[in-house]
């Protein structure tokens, strides 16, 4: 079943009097269950297409159907409920709120979605469990290591089951060994069913992806299948 | 989810999330509301002081008997230029006599003479306090009550003994302890008998009317010691059956004055029949512009403190763009942005709001100890729409600029 389907989008930004074509022409399919690296260099389209598929954004032109339902001509509120609903977000900077422990940022997405407290609470638990953080559920941020911080925002993407996870450079602020174990948990959610969009510009993440998608002057330059996916496992693992 | 379930969830939710942005910044939140605090004190204040005036005065009048005409050389709040009523005969006690011997409506007319007298009892002395005279109808003439004794009676106002009433402030100030009653005071250089006090009704704001502050002697020992008869001139007070009747018994009064004056037809009234209705029309005049200056100068701290509420929340806004992007990037809609934002402005009011409003009911206990009054119901239900509605009206630029951003650029904020 795909979840994307995306025919011949396009993206011009008005940029003063000179009009930018972020996205030219990108047509592009993703089925549940896989694991795709988005990949260009700064200024490629990226950024955009990225937030494209998050549905921040609407194409200018072109036809973006995200499971079954099309969402380019969407309004405000009803882009904001796709995406409560079925889009898990993981930023480079994690974006928690600082003033509020770790239980009431993976809670934040629930109380959007309506979810009664209690019922919050239980699935909030539950998902920082899942991460591994169930003995920090009352820490803030700034009381939280830079891996256990992106930890918590992707208990926070998870906590709503949503259809993907958008990922965009979720190592970019961690340092190589905590960036692995990001991507250890990657794995593991990849490996549970679930469908993972990766952003990034390095080499050695986008290859524990399963297909790497690489974006070049608002077109797709190549869109090919990993042959041999680094699967990541823990370093005391591999040391032994 | 029903539709008003929906809106009450968000509601909640919303509040919840502005609560503990607030929380969050105690110390930012605590000044913010320091401005709608003092705005809300002295406006409530202010109005609690113009209304405990405003009571004092009617209450003061109502002592003094809102259907009494004073029939004087005088006439009060006039445009007759005053050398012109100087000039008038002075009404004397023959034209009371005439007066009240023709007058068939009023239910009690009496002559009044004052003169201003040092007051002594033993060692304490009130200076320059006006004493009255009068006959004993003059009791009638007045709402006056009594703290203990009476008023002088018929014969010792025909006698002109010398018998006095003094007024309850009097009475203090003389009388610190125990009774006055028998006891003689010296009015000027005569000694006195004091046969009643009356209660406390008057009002500071009636100034030299204020009964509280005079003392009452038979007319006949005014002009014995302090007056000569004909030297000055009287005040008939005349008191009509009910204030209904106040029309027709001032219609009846001056045909009888003219006639007791002599007048012709074509001869403007000589005197003046006036009416607390005067006084009191004076004093609204005066009340009213002292409210709308005062609540303009009040209403003025209360919108700066608005404008330090908007500049705030301008400044919160901004600060949070990058948490208002997360939200809105984790299905935050428009008006949910909006709900916090207007939350958290309108409960710094509102509770900014209720401090003042405590603050302003622990300080009229203060204003009271020298005007009589209490914080209103009225004015605590305004008070608090007032802060309300400043907290959403200060609180909707900045929650609508922080409900319409674009998430991609306030991620992207640093």
């Amino acid at each position: 079943m795909n979840i994307i389907n995306i025919e011949h989008i396009s993206k011009v930004y008005q940029v003063g009097s000179e009009e930018v074509h972020a996205i030219r022409d990108i047509s592009l399919r993703i089925d549940k269950n896989e694991y795709v690296a988005i990949m260009g260099p700064s200024g490629s389209g990226k950024s955009t297409l990225m937030n494209m598929l998050g549905c921040l954004d609407t194409p200018t032109a072109g036809k973006y159907d995200f499971t079954g339902v099309s969402v380019s001509q969407m309004s405000d509120n009803e882009l904001a409920k796709i995406r409560n609903k079925e889009i898990g977000f993981v930023f480079q900077t994690f974006n928690l709120l600082s003033r509020s422990d770790a239980l009431h940022n993976v809670e934040l997405p629930l109380i959007y979605a309506g979810i009664p407290s209690h019922e919050r609470r239980k699935r909030a638990e539950e998902a920082l469990a899942d991460v591994g953080l169930k003995d920090r559920m009352h820490h803030k941020p700034n009381e939280l290591s830079g891996g256990q911080r992106q930890r918590v925002a992707v208990a926070r993407a998870l906590v709503t089951r949503p259809s993907i996870i958008l990922a965009d450079e979720p190592t970019g602020n961690l340092d190589s060994k905590t960036g692995e174990e990001i991507m250890i948990l990657f794995n593991e959610i990849y490996e549970k069913g679930n469908t993972i969009i990766l952003v990034t510009h390095e080499e050695y993440i986008a290859e524990h992806a399963a297909r790497i998608l690489r974006i070049k002057d608002g077109l797709i330059e190549s869109d090919t299948p990993v042959a041999n996916r680094y699967i990541p496992k823990l370093r005391a693992e591999v040391n032994q | 989810m029903s539709g008003i379930a929906l809106i009450s969830f968000e509601f909640k939710e919303s509040m919840m999330i502005a609560l503990r942005a607030l929380r969050a910044n105690k110390v930012r939140s605590a000044l913010t509301m320091l401005g709608i605090f003092i705005g809300i004190t002295v406006v409530v204040l202010m109005t609690t002081a113009i209304k405990g005036i405003d009571n004092s005065f009617q209450q003061g009048i109502s002592a003094l008997g809102s259907d009494v005409l004073y029939i004087s050389k005088w006439t009060w709040f006039s445009n007759t230029p005053w050398w012109e009523m100087r000039n008038r005969r002075n009404i004397t006690m023959e034209d009371y006599e005439k007066f009240k011997a023709l007058a068939k409506l009023p239910e009690a007319v009496a002559p009044t003479m004052g003169t201003r007298q040092t007051i002594k009892y033993q060692q304490k002395t009130v200076d320059n306090v006006i004493v009255m005279g009068s006959t004993s109808d003059y009791i009638k003439t007045t709402n006056l009550t009594f703290e203990q004794g009476r008023f002088y009676s018929e014969i010792e106002s025909k006698g002109a003994r010398n018998v006095c009433v003094i007024g309850s402030q009097v009475a203090k100030d003389l009388f610190t302890y125990g009774n006055a009653i028998g006891k003689y005071v010296k009015v000027g250089p005569v000694n006195f008998r004091v046969v009643g006090v009356l209660a406390e009704q008057g009002s500071f704001l009636l100034g030299d009317m204020n009964p509280d502050q005079q003392v009452y002697v038979p007319i006949g020992t005014v002009f014995k010691y302090f007056s000569g008869h004909r030297s000055s001139s009287i005040t008939i007070n005349v008191r009509a059956a009910n204030t209904g009747a106040v029309e027709n018994t001032k219609a009846e009064a001056e045909g009888i004055m003219r006639k007791v004056r002599g007048l012709k037809y074509d001869d403007a009234n000589d005197f003046g029949i006036n009416q607390q209705e005067g006084l009191v029309d004076q004093f609204n005049k005066t009340v009213g512009v002292i409210q709308i200056a005062g609540l303009f100068i009040t209403g003025l701290s209360l919108f700066v403190g608005a404008i330090g509420i908007m500049n705030i929340m301008f400044v919160s806004v901004k600060e949070r763009t990058k948490e208002i992007g997360l939200r809105k990037a984790i299905g935050a809609k428009r008006r949910t942005i909006l709900a916090q934002f207007l939350f958290e402005s309108s409960f710094i009011c509102l509770v900014g709001g209720i401090a003042g409003l405590i603050a302003a009911i622990l300080l009229s206990f203060l204003v009271n100890q020298f005007i009589h009054t209490s914080v209103q119901y009225e004015a605590v239900v305004i008070a608090l729409v007032v802060s309300l509605i400043t907290g959403l009206v200060s609180g909707f630029a900045p929650a609508y600029t922080a409900a319409k951003m674009d998430p991609v650029e306030a991620l992207r904020f640093e």
